[in-house]
Formats: C-alpha cells, structure tokens, sequence
C-alpha cells in the first residue's frame, strides 16, 4: 500500500533528475512532460486506493507512527494531488509553447519537477515538521523560478517574495517549536488527541495563532498578501499559471488540515478571526483588482478575493461551509492557472499584458475570446459554470446559520469579479488595437500557440464538465468536509497502521 | 589571494580536509558522521582550493559542473530509497546485508542502501554548496 503515496512524490523528483541532465538536449522538454504524464497516472492511482478505502497511510522507513514519517491521504489530499497533477501537466505543455532554450538549459523543467513535488509532499504528508520541508523545497524551487531567465523587475519581485515567505516559514517553525515543547509529537494525528489533553490551552490558542499567521502569509489572506501582487506578474506565464493555481492552496490546506485536525478546541476564537480575516480579504483583493490595469495584475488581486472564498468555508466550520471550501478548493486551481495561461496566449497575439495598449483580440482571435469567457465567468461565479456552484454552496453555508452579513459580502464580491472581468473583456478583447493593427496570432509560430492553446482547451472544458454535471464532484466534496469535520478515520489509520 | 604561503598550505589542507571527508562519510550511521557533514567538509576542501587558485581552476578540479554532481546525488539518494521496493518493504527502508555475521556487533562490515542514500546526499551538499560558492567567487 505504501508504494501508493510514494510514487506522486517520487515520481516527479525522479523526472526532475533525468531532465537536468538531459537539459542541454530538446529531449529534456519530453522527459519532463513524459513525467508530468506518469505523475497523473500515479495519482489517478492513489485517488482509486483513497476511493476504495477512505483514508491511506503509510510509515516511511518502516518507523511506526507518531515516530517516524507518515505519509497519509484522505479525501482532500487526494484530490489535491490529482489536481496539483493535472495542473502540472497542462503547465508542462504549455511551457514547450512559452519557456526559450537559455532558460531550458538553466535548467527549467527540472526546477519545476521540484516544485511539483513539494506541492504534491505538502499535501501528502502526515507529520508537521515534514510539512515544514516540504514548505523549504517549495520556496527554493519557486524562488529560482520566479527569477529564471533574469531582469531587474524578476529579481526585484524574487527579493520580496522570498523575504515575506521566509518570515512566514519562520513563524511556522517557532509554532511548530513550540507545539512539540508543549505535546511532544509532531505527527498530526498522534497531536489531535496530545492538543485536546494539554493542560495550557491558553498557550495551545497563541500556537493555533502563529500557525495561522504562517500559513496565512502562504495563502495570501488578509494582511498578509502584498507579497503576492508584487511578484506574481513578472516571470514567465507558465510559472505564474503555475504559482497562481497551486502555491497559495497549499497555504489553504495546511489552514483547512490544522484547523479541523488539530486546532478545534477554542473555534469560537480562531474560527471566528478566521471569518473577519476571510471577509477582508474577499473585499481587499477585489478592491485591488478594479484599480489595476494589467492583465495578470488584476488576476492576482483576484487570487487574493478568491482565497477568502475558501478559508470563509473553513471559518464557518459547518459541514456545507467546508464542502464549498473543498469544492472552491479545486475549482479555483483548474480556472486561476486557466486564465494565466490565456494570459499568456493574449500577449502573444497582442504583444503586450497592459489592458491600456492592446485590444481587438475578440475579432482576430474568437476561440481565444470564447476560452477567455468561460474561465472568466466561472470566477465570477456565473451560473452554470464550476464557479457559480463554489460560490452557492458558500452563500448558502453562510444562510444556514443566518450569518446575512458574510452572504451579502460574498455576493457583492461576487458582483465586483464581474466587474473586473468585464473590464479585461472590455479592454483587451473588445475595444479595438490602440496601435490600429489587428493583433494575429502570425506573430507567434504555430507550433507555439498550438502548445499554449492545448492546455487552455483542456481546463476550459474540465470547467464546463464540473459546471454541468456537478453531482459527482459535490459528492466527493461532501464526503471529503465529512472526512475533516470527524477525523476519527484518519487518525486511526495512521496510528493504527501496521507495515 | 596572492599569499605564497596560503598557496603551498591550501595544496595539503585540500588533500587532507577531502580524505577526512571520505572518512566523514563511511564512518556515518553508527558513529557521529554521515553523508551531510562530509558532504560539508568536501565543499570546504574545493572552496579552499579555489580562494588559492581561482574559481575557473577550481571548477576544472571537480572536472563535473556541481549541478550535475548535486542532481545526480538526489538519483542516488532516490534510488537507495526506492531499493527496498523490491524487498517488500516501505519507502526508504533501509535493507542490510551483514557480512561475517549478523549483526553490527558480530559482522566484519556490511552493506547496505543506507550508506547509498548517504553517498548521495554527499553527493546533493557538495554540488549545492560550491554551486553556491562558485557563482559568488566569480562574480565579485
């Protein structure tokens, strides 16, 4: 059974290897695309185990749990991996399209290969200091990524966003210091049983904090986000597709882990900042998206408001709340990398991501218009696309429990996406060319937007197949915030595994 | 640095801090060492030689770019891990083979997939560390 949860991480790290070695070579690009295919393979494979039998764990190195490392998948991390797999095959497409061959030679798609697996070992693992490693890897593989390739502007955003992040990581680790002073375990599941019994419950809430303060920087929530809008427009569109769709969730679940697992004991404390938190960031991040005018600038901001959207899910901590927050989990990655990579496809035509100095695209290039749309509306929650159900189980979460203030505001914020997004449509794809040239795609080889235009097809339509036939996918969201709300499953199969 | 005397020191302190860690890295596991620490000692070794004899000399010293020496570690300290695949066990297991015995305290030596994993995190701090020193010695 181990094999099963290793595989996604090691699969990647092996690709990694073979391509940096094979980076001089056009063989590099396919090694690290044959990966990313055999990476969806491997976590197809754990989602069939987790389906069969709830929760998976599995000890490393043959040391029992709380002991040793337990590698652990429940319902959500399951999905996660598929997803984070998902994502990293699109992105491995896309970058044969966008990335040049000084920056393969730097070695490009081994960088990446790491930072998949990373994400993919942050959602996979059960014990909290792994949790901190994987944080590390990730950081080191995002941190050459975003400055790969050079210029001032990269590096000026690279500095900023280390710098935030290594504050917040060291946040993370004193908490973890600290919790391991007070229960002595580290291994999650073994801490939900140490944390209830612990006699300092006051100092248990200040760690409940530092946790929130660490993985709220990672997240990008409410104040903690200016990192995001200040790096995520400059490197390739490729890694910010993949940043914009992955990096921040793994903050969202390691929010939504530690507080449904660990830290339940004063929800009526931290939950409740959560929701203030959640609320802000909502209505910041979409404020911030109507003063820009760049085409990723505003989609950043807008990553920002949608995060709200799902730690709202975890601060209601009702079971509909968290389901909304699983499915807007999921929904949120496939549509963000989505429109990052139209992103990229615009200025390819266009020539620019400046709203103000390009337009005319819906004429010259209508597919592209019409990918832009779907992704677009399903953001803003327009029915019936992925989004519009997110959003509704949310709203609803929140008028269950008669919460009419934290609805009004997820609608309002809802109304102004829509108005960030007319705004894109209105200036990058209606309005025409302020130059008075029709932006063609001749200006980019075929061969170019053929790779970039595959991916976006393939999201557009998982978007449209979450978006009609929701059934399934709001099933599994059910039973994955079942899962959360009562551990019991989880916990014992870790402690109780035997290998 | 010009020092006559720290170029004919480095030629000997290179050769010894690099033996001591080999030395370093076999003694590991049972006694305080390991793959990490000798990984450590042997960059100190390379950045010695290259604060004596430059960093363009250095880097054809260690005759492989320290990237590569660094990627290929993590293959060999993946592939020690994923050994014990075909022994039945979990990931990273480590698989022993004792040899005049069967134990570490009756055996003569053993061998075994832990030191592999150790030889490749030598492998991964030595490439990173001088990848890292390299590329500030050379643009200063």
């Amino acid at each position: 059974m181990s094999w099963v949860l290793v595989m996604p991480i090691a699969v990647p790290f092996a690709t990694a290897v073979v391509a940096y070695l094979a980076r001089n070579y056009p063989a590099g690009r396919w090694i690290s695309l044959a990966g990313s295919a055999l990476s969806l393979v491997v976590s197809a494979v754990l989602m069939v185990a987790v389906l069969n039998e709830g929760v998976v764990a599995a000890q490393m190195s043959n040391w029992n749990a709380p002991f040793g490392i337990t590698l652990v998948a429940d319902y959500l991390s399951a999905v996660m991996v598929v997803i984070t797999a998902i994502t990293g095959l699109a992105t491995a497409i896309y970058a044969l399209g966008e990335i040049p061959e000084e920056t393969e030679s730097l070695g490009f798609y081994a960088l990446f290969q790491v930072l998949i697996a990373g994400v993919t070992g942050a959602f996979l693992t059960g014990d909290l200091f792994n949790l901190y490693v994987w944080f590390e890897v990730m950081l080191i593989a995002s941190f050459s990524l975003l400055v790969i390739g050079g210029g001032k502007e990269r590096l000026d955003a690279g500095i900023k966003y280390v710098a935030l992040n290594l504050v917040s990581t060291l946040v993370f680790l004193s908490g973890i210091g600290l919790l391991y002073g007070v229960t002595g375990t580290l291994n999650m599941a073994d801490l939900r049983e140490a944390v209830a019994n612990a006699e300092n419950q006051g100092l248990i809430t200040v760690i409940a904090m530092m946790f929130m303060v660490g993985f709220g920087v990672k997240a990008a929530v409410f104040p903690l986000f200016f990192w995001l809008p200040a790096s995520y427009h400059t490197p390739y569109f490729t890694i910010s597709a993949v940043f914009a769709g992955l990096l921040t969730k793994v903050g969202v679940y390691a929010l939504m882990r530690m507080f449904t697992l660990v830290f339940v004991g004063d929800v009526g404390f931290t939950h409740e900042i959560l929701i203030w938190v959640s609320l802000l960031t909502m209505f910041t991040g979409v404020i911030g998206a109507a003063a820009q005018s760049d085409f990723r600038k505003i989609l950043s901001f807008h990553i920002i408001s949608q995060i709200g959207y799902m730690t709202l899910g975890l601060a209601l901590f009702t079971p509909l709340a968290l389901m909304g927050g699983v499915f807007y989990l999921v929904h949120h990655i496939i549509v963000k990398a989505n429109l990052f990579f139209v992103a990229g496809l615009a200025k390819q035509y266009a020539g620019s991501t400046d709203l103000n100095r390009i337009g005319g695209l819906y004429k010259s290039a209508p597919l592209l218009a019409a990918l832009f749309i779907i992704p677009a509306f399903s953001l803003a929650g327009f029915p019936p696309l992925s989004g519009f159900w997110a959003k509704y189980l949310i709203v609803k979460a929140a008028l269950e429990i008669d919460a009419w203030f934290i609805a009004f505001v997820s609608l309002l914020v809802g109304l102004l996406t829509i108005f960030s997004m007319t705004k894109i449509w209105g200036m990058a794809f209606w309005k025409p060319h302020p130059d008075g040239i029709d932006p063609t795609p001749d200006r980019a080889p075929a061969r170019v937007t053929r790779a970039m235009m595959i991916p976006i097809i393939g999201l557009a339509s998982m978007t449209i197949v979450i978006g009609f036939y929701p059934e399934p996918f709001v099933q599994f969201a059910r039973t994955a915030a079942e899962q959360l709300l009562d551990p019991t499953d989880y916990v014992t199969t870790v402690l109780g595994v035997q290998p | 640095m010009n020092s006559i005397i720290f170029t004919a020191a480095a030629r000997l302190l290179v050769a010894l801090l690099f033996v001591f860690s080999l030395f370093m890295l076999l003694r590991g596991h049972h006694l305080p060492g390991g793959g990490f620490i000798g990984g450590l000692i042997g960059a100190v070794a390379f950045i010695v030689y290259s604060l004596a004899a430059g960093p363009a000399e250095a880097r054809l010293a260690l005759r492989i770019s320290p990237e590569v020496i660094a990627m290929v570690g993590l293959g060999i300290a993946l592939l020690a891990g994923m050994f014990s695949f075909f022994m039945g066990d979990p990931f990273f297991t480590g698989q022993w083979y004792w040899v005049g015995g069967d134990s570490y305290e009756t055996s003569v030596f053993s061998i075994n997939t832990v030191l592999v994993f150790d030889i490749g995190v030598y492998l991964v701090v030595l490439g990173g560390i001088l990848s890292l020193t390299y590329a500030f010695e050379e643009e200063t």
